[in-house]
């Protein structure tokens, strides 16, 4: 027996959007009980029959044709009142970014109870009682603390939990979950995870599960669709689409993913690229009159080496000190102690005209590809401005950008242009070339393909991998993400509050992890199975 | 003990200010063409030679310009704020007895042109391009425009002159020998025109923010949760995007507080009524600096522990501030 | 161009420009219009409006033309106004911009002293400047200045701050780049739209604020404007009421000008957000 059955569903876009539907002709159904995941990268549609089903389309996008049915009912068609009914009630949602979903200026218990008040549900003074039940069924810890707490004071995680909790207040026969761990950590996003398993068997409610990482679907699915500009590409059970793609699309997402082999290092002369000694950072805030200062140790105490011709992956949940420690050795970030040696120079201990000569000895390529390049300047500008700055002639540094732009693989002509005409895979390529552009010693990629799609991260993998061979690059590859790491990384380094607990050749690393941090890490990996290393 | 801690920096910093601004004081009275004791004393033959001179001696003139400047400060840290030698009156007494009348005044214009602006702003935004909004958002902008003077003497023209419903002049009305109720019901009267003109401009200033703050929060995460528990939409925007957008009207309303003292001296003149802002008015006529100074600081005083206020309010609203160590 | 296009698609801004291309010529040609000055005492005093031929509107308290000091004033309002704006972005863009990039103790230090410029309130203070440094055309303009200059530096300073932090502008800074040249050629080119947008509010507050100094008599005594119109006018509203009408009038016109450009700028300038707004 369906809980909901989708018919024939179309979601018209307003005029002027890149496509006329941003959902066509969907049909699906899922029981009770069941997991259904609908994957697809961004702008697949995959969120809109969602918001269709829930009555919170955005303004100006529309339910073209089809149906939904629910208790009987096609929900599409109900009155605005019967949809308020049932949302929070029968069908609740949960979304993607906890830091942001809930209320700043309420009380946790005080949001969880207002579910009750809106369906006029019990006394107000059993709705904290309720609420208080709610917040132990989902495992946020000292509950009596939390039902006062305000957002702020609570992790992400915790959040993720607190929205489960509102979801769940008036025991919903469907759930649907809007990519609710994509914004966690793998840990967090592993225990959300385990969360939402376990609610389903104890309540026996459908979900929804919308996400874009095939990973967690193996972790949670019983059934998957897979979606494209607006259209259902795939679908059936869990294992068959995962281990038997039909569809084109599918298998080409499937093998974008870098999956859990792990490469084998390549062999590395012993000469160092850089040699990071003793390195220290401590972030000190307050410590005003009438404040209490605070001190986080972001690096403490970090020494390592990378070979030249090496990459190295430093891989860390966030605040785990990864991406300071790479900002630390350009400079960007003054560290407090510590040695940061590239080409026999001690970078860390350079006043700053000195430290200006010297940099482009070390290059970032950054993570955000809508921030990393000036949206005044050309890309001709982007390429030859450090050249310029460090002497190089300006016809040859001219030459030299049009050259990197072939070798990138977006054409000498695109020097040319303005970053808005790009996107933003082509953008992290603009960025790679600037990062050659200045000869660096060694290259420091700062969660470099994270905000990009699947399919585009692995085309600029595929980049990396070939410039690393062409160029003999030196790469300190920073990333949350251990399967992008497994893939591309020599050697592995992991971070946890600051500290390296662990650094070896990827294999060792991820086949025979000795800390237990990398264990857990490891473990929390949806779809990690690392049973093997690649020939 | 936050908020102990937090209004202790406050008031240090107030002080500060304040004495920053005593500084300046007594460097502006230096700017000013000819010696500070002539300068203080008035022109026009107001001081005589001996009085120049007592001047001179207390501000010892004839000392170097930090022993001046020590002793300047000196005076106004223990509230002397010197005298008015056009008024006969120490300058401390003159302002205290014109304070109240500018608080009434700057307050209800507060109060009016927070709430209305407020209300205004949630209904334009509530019917955003519609009628009412098109009709709110210009009429605001049509008030922004508006000279504070021009407004007041325009309101008297329609309402007292022509009109004859509210009296346009003065605080009260003089010689009807009122008290009690029927005083206050009298002030009321006069206080209308007042403290809706000088509330106009800032009205129009409450009316744009909250317009544009409550259409940024109705985009936001959270409310896309509220709508998703299934919560009336009036619920929601009462409790969820109001609440939130109130957030900068608060910080914008502590910053405007400065220019609405300021206004004052505008609408006082105007309506002739018995404030600091009419004093400051008197006082320019007859070169009047010791007392043009003395209202000066007072006003700068008003503003900071407006100030203070409206940080207490934003530490009430806005659980984060305060919470953070 | 593709700017102005958005810029003239909006009603309220072209028709801010038209209102304020009508008042820039009427101040450019006021000599060719009124070679006598606005101080010629043309006719009898109280003359009402729109009753005698050439004196379309009236005559004030000294028989002078009240419309040939209308056409003088716009000189004085217009003058003040930009010229004071110059001013003012010229403390408050260097100030921002350098607490805003380099953060730590400069920040620290150059808000605390916007903050107390921002705490005194303002418009006293423009009258004490007034007061003091004698009312002059010169003194009017500075004080202005210096009372307008703290919104410009906050504004600065966050936009500055909030361009520093994009990762350009720390690969910039890997290329090798000054901090000055990171300073002018990356961020502040970035942060110019915010600045225009206020810079055209900033002269329709300045008028305001001129008219308010020559109503209370802080005028240079020796130039005509709308503020001293109003103010020579207002101990004698309630039989001529004219005198300090059409002054009026014509601030509100020029300043309700002023700021439809503003907003037709902004909505320009931010497509995205204006779109946001109507939606």
């Amino acid at each position: 027996m369906s809980v909901i059955s989708i018919s024939d569903l179309s979601i018209a876009l307003p005029r002027g959007a890149d496509r006329e539907f941003a959902v066509q002709d969907c049909s699906y159904d899922i029981a009770a009980g069941e997991i259904l995941c609908v994957v697809g990268e961004s702008g697949s549609g995959k969120s809109m029959t969602a918001n269709a089903v829930m009555g919170l389309l955005p303004e100006g996008v529309s339910v073209a044709k089809g149906k939904a049915e629910f208790g009987g009912k096609d929900i599409l068609t109900v009155s605005e009142a019967e949809q308020r009914a049932l949302r929070g009630d029968r069908i609740a949602m949960i979304f993607q970014e906890p830091m942001t979903a809930l209320n700043p200026l309420m009380r946790i218990g005080d949001q969880i109870a207002e579910v009750f008040e809106a369906h006029n549900r019990h006394r107000p003074a059993e709705r904290r009682e309720k609420a208080l039940a709610l917040i132990r069924e989902v495992q946020l810890p000292d509950p009596e603390k939390i039902i006062r707490a305000y957002p702020f004071q609570l992790s992400g995680g915790q959040r993720q939990r607190a929205m489960i909790a509102m979801a769940l207040a008036l025991e919903p026969e469907l759930l649907i979950a809007d990519e609710p761990t994509t914004a966690l950590d793998v840990t967090t996003q592993a225990q959300i995870l385990k969360l939402i398993l376990d609610l389903r068997e104890k309540r026996g409610m459908a979900v929804m599960f919308i996400t874009h990482d095939f990973g967690v679907v193996a972790e949670i699915a019983d059934r998957v669709i897979v979606m494209r500009y607006g259209e259902i590409v795939e679908r059936g059970n869990a294992t068959e689409v995962l281990e038997n793609p039909q569809h084109d699309y599918t298998k080409r997402l499937l093998a974008a993913i870098p999956s859990g082999l792990v490469g084998q290092s390549t062999e590395v002369a012993k000469a160092p690229a850089l040699e990071i000694r003793n390195l220290e950072k401590t972030y000190k805030t307050g410590g005003g009159l009438f404040r209490e200062r605070r001190d986080v140790r972001a690096i403490d105490n970090v020494s390592l080496t990378i070979s030249r011709g090496e990459v190295l992956g430093l891989v860390g949940e966030s605040g785990s000190g990864k991406s300071t420690l790479g900002r630390a050795v350009v400079r960007l970030v003054a560290p407090d102690a510590g040695e940061v040696i590239v080409g026999g120079t001690d970078l860390a201990a350079l006043s700053d005209s000195e430290l200006r000569a010297a940099r482009h000895k070390v290059q970032m390529v950054f993570q955000d590809p809508y921030a990393s390049l000036n949206p005044r300047h050309r890309v001709m500008r982007a390429l030859t401005d450090g050249p310029i700055a460090k002497g190089v002639p300006k016809d040859k540094a001219r030459a030299r950008a049009r050259e990197l732009m072939e070798t990138v693989g977006l054409g000498a002509d695109a020097v040319d242009r303005f970053p808005h005409e790009f996107s933003g895979g082509q953008r992290q390529r603009i960025g790679i070339a600037r990062a050659l552009a200045m000869d660096p010693e060694l290259i420091i990629a700062d969660e470099a393909v994270s905000a990009l799609d699947v399919s585009i991260q692995a085309q600029v993998l595929d980049l990396l991998r070939d410039l690393r061979t062409r160029f003999d690059l030196s790469i300190l590859f920073i990333t949350h993400d251990l399967r992008v790491a497994a893939q591309l990384c020599d050697r592995i380094a992991v971070m946890q509050k600051g500290k390296l607990v662990e650094i070896g050749p990827v294999s060792e690393v991820f086949l025979n992890p000795q800390h237990s941090y990398t264990q857990a890490l490891l473990a929390a990996v949806p779809g990690g199975g690392w049973g093997q290393a690649a020939e | 003990m936050a908020i102990a801690g937090a209004i202790l920096s406050r008031l240090i910093k107030a002080a500060i200010t304040l004495l920053a601004i005593a500084i300046l004081n007594f460097f502006l009275v230096h700017a000013a063409p000819g010696d500070p004791a002539t300068v203080l004393a008035g022109e026009a033959g107001a001081a005589d030679e001996q009085m120049i001179a007592d001047l001179r001696a207390r501000f010892g003139l004839d000392q170097p310009l930090y022993v001046q400047l020590a002793r300047y400060v000196g005076n106004i840290v223990t509230l002397d704020l010197g005298y008015s030698f056009r008024q006969g009156q120490p300058v401390l007494d003159l302002i205290l007895d014109r304070l109240p009348a500018t608080l009434i005044l700057t307050l209800s214009a507060f109060w009016i042109s927070l709430l209305a602006g407020v209300a205004l702003g949630v209904a334009a935004s509530a019917r955003v391009g519609k009628f009412t909004d098109t009709l709110i958002t210009g009429t605001a902008l049509l008030f922004y425009a508006t000279p504070l003077y021009w407004a007041a003497l325009m309101a008297v023209l329609v309402f007292s002159v022509q009109l004859g419903w509210l009296p346009g002049f003065g605080y009260e009305t003089v010689g009807s020998g009122y008290s009690g109720f029927e005083r206050a019901l009298d002030i009321l009267k006069h206080l209308i025109l007042p403290a809706l003109t000088l509330g106009l401009f800032f009205m129009a200033v409450y009316m744009r923010m909250t317009r544009a703050s409550m259409l940024e929060v109705a985009q936001q995460d959270f409310v896309k949760t509220a709508r998703a528990k299934g919560l009336m939409p009036s619920l929601i925007r009462r409790r969820h995007i109001l609440r939130n957008a109130l957030l900068p009207v608060v910080t914008l309303a502590g910053l405007q507080a400065g220019q609405l003292v300021g206004g004052a001296v505008l609408t006082e003149t105007v309506f002739a009524w018995p404030g600091i802002g009419r004093l400051m008015f008197e006082s320019l006529a007859a070169r009047d600096y010791n007392t043009i100074l003395g209202v000066f600081l007072v006003s700068a005083a008003m503003v900071i522990v407006f100030n203070i206020l409206t940080d207490l309010v934003y530490r009430l609203i806005d659980p984060r501030i305060g919470h953070k160590a | 161009m593709t700017l102005w296009k958005r810029f003239i698609t909006n009603r309220g801004a072209l028709l801010g420009l038209a209102i304020l291309i009508a008042v820039i010529l009427v101040a450019l040609l006021a000599p060719v219009l009124y070679p006598r000055g606005p101080w010629a005492m043309v006719q009898r005093p109280f003359l009402v409006p729109f009753t005698t031929d050439g004196l379309p509107l009236g005559t004030d308290t000294l028989g002078r033309d009240v419309l040939a000091g209308l056409v003088y004033g716009a000189r004085v309002s217009l003058l003040v106004g930009l010229v004071s704006t110059v001013m003012a972005l010229l403390i408050g863009v260097p100030l921002g911009a350098l607490a805003g990039f380099y953060g730590k103790w400069v920040d620290e230090g150059a808000m605390r002293f916007t903050e107390f410029f921002q705490t005194i309130p303002n418009f006293a203070l423009a009258i004490v400047l007034v007061a003091i440094l004698e009312p002059t055309l010169t003194s009017i303009t500075i004080a202005i200045a210096i009372v307008s200059w703290p919104p410009v530096a906050r504004l600065v300073r966050a936009e500055v701050m909030s361009v520093t932090k994009r990762e350009y502008v720390d690969a910039a800074r890997l290329a090798g780049l000054s901090n000055m040249h990171i300073l002018i050629r990356q961020v502040l080119p970035n942060t110019v739209s915010p600045i225009i947008v206020m810079a055209s509010l900033m002269v329709a507050t300045a008028i305001l604020l001129e008219s308010s100094l020559s109503f209370l008599g802080l005028g240079d005594p020796n130039i005509m404007s709308w503020g001293f119109q109003i103010g020579a006018a207002r101990t004698v509203i309630r039989s001529a009421w004219w005198l300090s009408f059409f002054p009026g009038v014509a601030i509100v016109l020029t300043v309700l000008a002023l700021n439809l450009i503003g907003e037709g700028l902004n909505d320009a300038l931010n497509p995205h957000l204006a779109r946001k707004g109507r939606s």
